[in-house]
């Protein structure tokens, strides 16, 4: 993409290049502004995830003079929540998936992958709902104390992530099937493949921090 | 003219069908009269009511204030009961910080920058508006909470846990927690915007470093609300889930860390006083050159050192934590820190003074103003740097010292900014100047005023007048120093009443044609916004400016002559652009109002009954989906444009790069 600092600047008097309203003048950067939208939101809900993990470490261990209860690390299940983080990384690489085939025009492989991706992402979300329910049962409810609150807010404010971004890929998936995107509207689907990579990244962040760091 | 090409086909970018992008709905048109301000996606006038509505914010916090006054006239006031006290200077602060001095800076940031960097529009005209509603109604639903069983009572800072159930059972602080939060998407969905328009958007030519200070300072606090809001937004959440969902963060029976909330509360709050302050420092950075016919002092430092204020602001936060029990190494690293902040800051300052010194310099009211930005923040910055000294500190926190200090920033330095800035280009809007005569009559009662106010709590605090009290008692000795500061205070109150007078003096005398027209270029200003119409015609640029200086209006003007002495060689008023195209523009929408209508129906809700929150989200999503089946151009009014949603000067991934720039036929006189 043309960079506009190189359009030629010899006119000096104010008004010489006319307004076009047909053809859209390149940007600064060269980068969309639908595209520059989306990294900015990613780069503010980054401390938004930070400011989340923070408090959970510092108060994972909080049970409280009073409970008895547990806190979320005595639950844990590794194997079951590496299988659903697995699936939700795998997710990524459908995603890629998608973005290429539309890039190369390839519409039904672009649905295919569109689906599949959002499919992994509700595998995901059913495992979370399974982990939330089959905790509760073992006696973690959100105000047992400090650290299940902490604990759900973070996991649960990613599950929201995902679970919009699986609204994002359905409805990416019916307008493509419509065919109101075609070939030449790649980018939305990059800019939301940008979405779903970060919601990966950061639960393997999570994972790691919550999960795996005793 | 494009005005004459034939519809273009490209309709169909939007969806391929173009049936599907004309919308569900009727959309508004560009009527006169209240729709023409309600559905508006205008950065102009969406800029000017946000500046309204702050007024009005500014007159409330105002009766706030002269409450607190009155309490505190003599010892053992009886104005005000406690509770009312907590209740009436919580809402001060929050009212003064959030809906004032964020959407004053937030008016002149819409108004100005597409101009200063010479688009049409910003980068998400709808988007825009929907930030201004958000603002509106985040301000009306805090200020319900006086109707619905007195207001948020736990400060601005809202300290938890002394802000959770136990120690403050009233709806208030729900409306606090849920209020900021909506201003707060306002505030994060205009950053995202302006961030998009100033890096995207800019005239060819106009390069990041030929790019106006003020346009700078905004950028940088833009990047700031990106990163600051969402950690007040978790520590919002945070306090919401326990109030409303019995969550136990901050539930000290379980064991909860007091500190939580004030770190994650300062992570924002110091960044916070920057987006504050920074808007201001912008203004007088375009005024003082203007004023003193010079040009700014080290445009790149001043361009250099408010990035660095930016990201040292992130470093400093303990400092309001020094007396929380941190250990000697968390208050030594911060005390640190937060004098080194100190250093881009002065050297603002420094720079300032050198753009004034062998200036030929017109005291006109808003340079009056900027004048005063600099002294009087320079009174905050050194009682700053006096709390940076933790041992001094120690002292001087939760005095009246400190609220000295944040005076001497926000009203010394912030709102003299503001108010600069409105004198200044309240031309550019409206068509008119403010009487410089009353102006000045403003300027020196409220710098009396304000020190009146706010100079005798540095003696008072060192004394050790507890600030956040309801009372002091007559043994204190406060008593003298007090009773000045309630007098400075109504004395700033009539000098607001004289800017009320001429706002409306001076209006009034424009409609009976007794105050002039002001041409494009009132001031013999630098930068491009003045190289259009007073007041901005509805599409601003006739032609896209092409930027070649710093400056670069003021080089079309004043060019060096043989032996280097500047001569003028254009009159700014003739090179302007006349402002006689109309192309068509961004047409209005119903959605932006009507989402943002929905969130404190939720809000209210989580506090009432959910029952309500439904409803809320109906609208909420009802509107998401108008919205989104809307074109950003009306396809049916007058002229067409693309479906697409944001402006017409940006690219849209449709592969045709057709004309970049066609020359017009006749360029304006220059
Ligand atoms: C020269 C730069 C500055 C320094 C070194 C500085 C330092 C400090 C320190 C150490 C405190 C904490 C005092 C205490 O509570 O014991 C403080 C409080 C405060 N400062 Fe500044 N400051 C500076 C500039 C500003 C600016 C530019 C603003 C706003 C525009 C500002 C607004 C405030 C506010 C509102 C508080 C009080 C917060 C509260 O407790 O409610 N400061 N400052
Ligand atoms: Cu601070």
């Amino acid at each position: 993409m043309a960079d506009i600092d190189e359009i030629d600047t010899s006119n000096l008097a104010y008004g010489r290049t006319e307004w076009d309203d047909h053809h859209h003048l390149p940007t600064n950067t060269g980068l969309t502004n639908e595209k520059v939208t989306m990294w900015a939101f990613l780069g503010s809900d980054c401390l938004l995830f930070g400011a989340l993990i923070s408090t959970y470490l510092l108060l994972r261990n909080r049970v409280g003079p009073a409970t008895s209860g547990p806190t979320a690390a005595d639950l844990f299940d590794i194997p079951f929540t590496s299988v659903s983080s697995f699936v939700l990384l795998m997710s990524s690489l459908t995603m890629v998936l998608a973005v290429t085939s539309i890039q190369r025009a390839e519409m039904d492989r672009c649905k295919l992958w569109l689906l599949t991706t959002a499919a992994l992402g509700s595998i995901f979300i059913a495992g979370q709902v399974y982990e939330f329910t089959s905790f509760y049962r073992e006696g973690l409810g959100f105000t047992t104390n400090i650290s299940s609150s902490a604990f759900y807010t973070l996991t649960g404010f990613h599950g929201v992530h995902v679970s919009l971004g699986i609204v994002m890929l359905v409805t990416m998936w019916v307008l493509v099937s419509g065919g109101q995107i075609g070939p030449e509207r790649a980018e939305t689907i990059e800019i939301i493949g940008l979405y779903w990579h970060f919601v990966d990244i950061v639960w393997i962040v999570i994972f790691a921090v919550v999960y795996l760091i005793p | 003219m494009a005005i004459t090409e034939e519809r273009p086909e490209i309709l169909e970018l939007e969806s391929g069908d173009t049936s599907f992008s004309t919308g569900a709905f009727a959309r508004p048109t560009n009527a006169s009269g209240w729709r023409a301000w309600f559905f508006t996606v205008d950065h102009k006038k969406i800029g000017i009511m946000y500046g309204a509505v702050a007024m009005f914010w500014f007159l409330w916090g105002g009766v706030e204030a002269l409450l607190i006054r009155a309490q505190l006239f003599t010892p053992n006031g009886t104005v005000l009961t406690a509770e009312q006290y907590n209740q009436i200077f919580t809402m001060h602060g929050t009212t003064m910080v959030f809906l004032v001095i964020m959407p004053l800076a937030a008016a002149f940031a819409n108004y100005i920058v597409p101009l200063q960097i010479g688009a049409r529009d910003v980068a998400f005209p709808r988007m825009n508006a929907l930030g201004l509603w958000l603002f509106v109604f985040g301000g009306i639903f805090l200020n319900l909470s006086w109707f619905l069983g007195g207001g948020p009572d736990g400060g601005w800072f809202a300290y938890a846990p002394n802000t959770g159930v136990t120690f403050s059972p009233g709806a208030g602080m729900d409306f606090y927690a849920l209020g900021l939060q909506i201003a707060g998407i306002a505030s994060l969905v205009g950053a995202i915007n302006l961030i998009v328009t100033v890096l995207n958007m800019r005239a060819p030519g106009m390069t990041m470093l030929r790019m106006p200070v003020f346009t700078w300072m905004i950028l940088v606090v833009q990047f700031l609300l990106l990163f600051a809001l969402p950690v007040i937004t978790v520590a919002l959440i945070l306090l919401s889930f326990d109030r409303t969902f019995d969550a136990n963060f901050f539930n000290v029976a379980m064991g909860a860390d007091p500190l939580l909330w004030q770190h994650l509360f300062w992570i924002f709050g110091h960044p916070e006083v920057y987006i504050l302050i920074l808007p201001s420092f912008g203004i007088v950075s375009e005024t003082l050159p203007v004023f003193s016919r010079k040009p700014l002092f080290g445009y790149s430092v001043i361009v250099i050192s408010g990035a660095a204020i930016g990201f040292m602001g992130w470093g400093v936060w303990a400092h309001h934590m020094f007396v929380s029990g941190l250990g000697p190494v968390g208050v030594a690293a911060f005390s640190a820190t937060t004098m080194f902040i100190a250093v881009p800051t002065g050297v603002k300052i420094l720079n300032w003074i050198a753009t004034m010194w062998g200036g030929n310099l017109r005291f006109t009211v808003p340079m009056m103003f900027s004048i005063s930005l600099v002294s009087m923040f320079t009174i905050g910055g050194l009682s700053g740097v006096m709390h940076s000294v933790a041992p001094a500190d120690t002292q001087q926190t939760d005095t009246y010292f400190i609220v000295a200090h944040f005076h001497y920033v926000l009203f010394g330095g912030a709102l003299m900014g503001l108010f600069a800035g409105m004198y200044y280009w309240w031309p550019k809007a409206f068509g008119y100047k403010l009487s410089e005569s009353l102006g000045k009559w403003h300027f020196w009662i409220l710098l009396v005023g304000f020190n009146m106010t706010f100079g005798p709590m540095h003696i008072v605090g060192l004394q050790g007048m507890a600030r956040r009290h309801s009372r002091y008692g007559p043994e204190d000795g406060f008593d003298f120093w007090n009773a000045v500061v309630t007098i400075g205070a109504f004395v700033i109150l009539i000098g607001m009443i004289v800017f009320a007078v001429n706002i409306v003096r001076s209006w009034l005398g424009y409609k009976a044609g007794t105050i002039p027209q002001e041409p494009a270029d009132p001031w013999d200003a630098r930068t491009i916004e003045w190289a259009i119409p007073c007041p901005t015609p509805e599409h601003n640029f006739d032609y896209v400016p092409v930027i070649t200086d710093i400056d670069d209006f003021w080089h079309k003007k004043y060019q060096p002559d043989e032996n280097g002495k500047l001569r003028k060689i254009a009159d700014g008023n003739e090179i302007a652009q006349k402002g006689d195209q109309s192309p068509h523009l961004p047409s209005p929408s119903y959605w932006p109002i009507v989402l943002a209508a929905g969130l404190p129906l939720i809000a209210l809700g989580l506090i009432y009954n959910l029952w309500v929150s439904g409803i809320g989200l109906v609208l909420l999503l009802g509107a998401m989906f108008g919205w989104s089946l809307e074109p950003a151009t009306d396809p049916n009014a007058g002229h067409d444009d693309h479906g697409d949603d944001h402006d017409p000067d940006t690219n849209a991934p449709d592969g045709d790069e057709g004309g970049d720039a066609e020359v017009a036929e006749e360029a304006p006189v220059g």
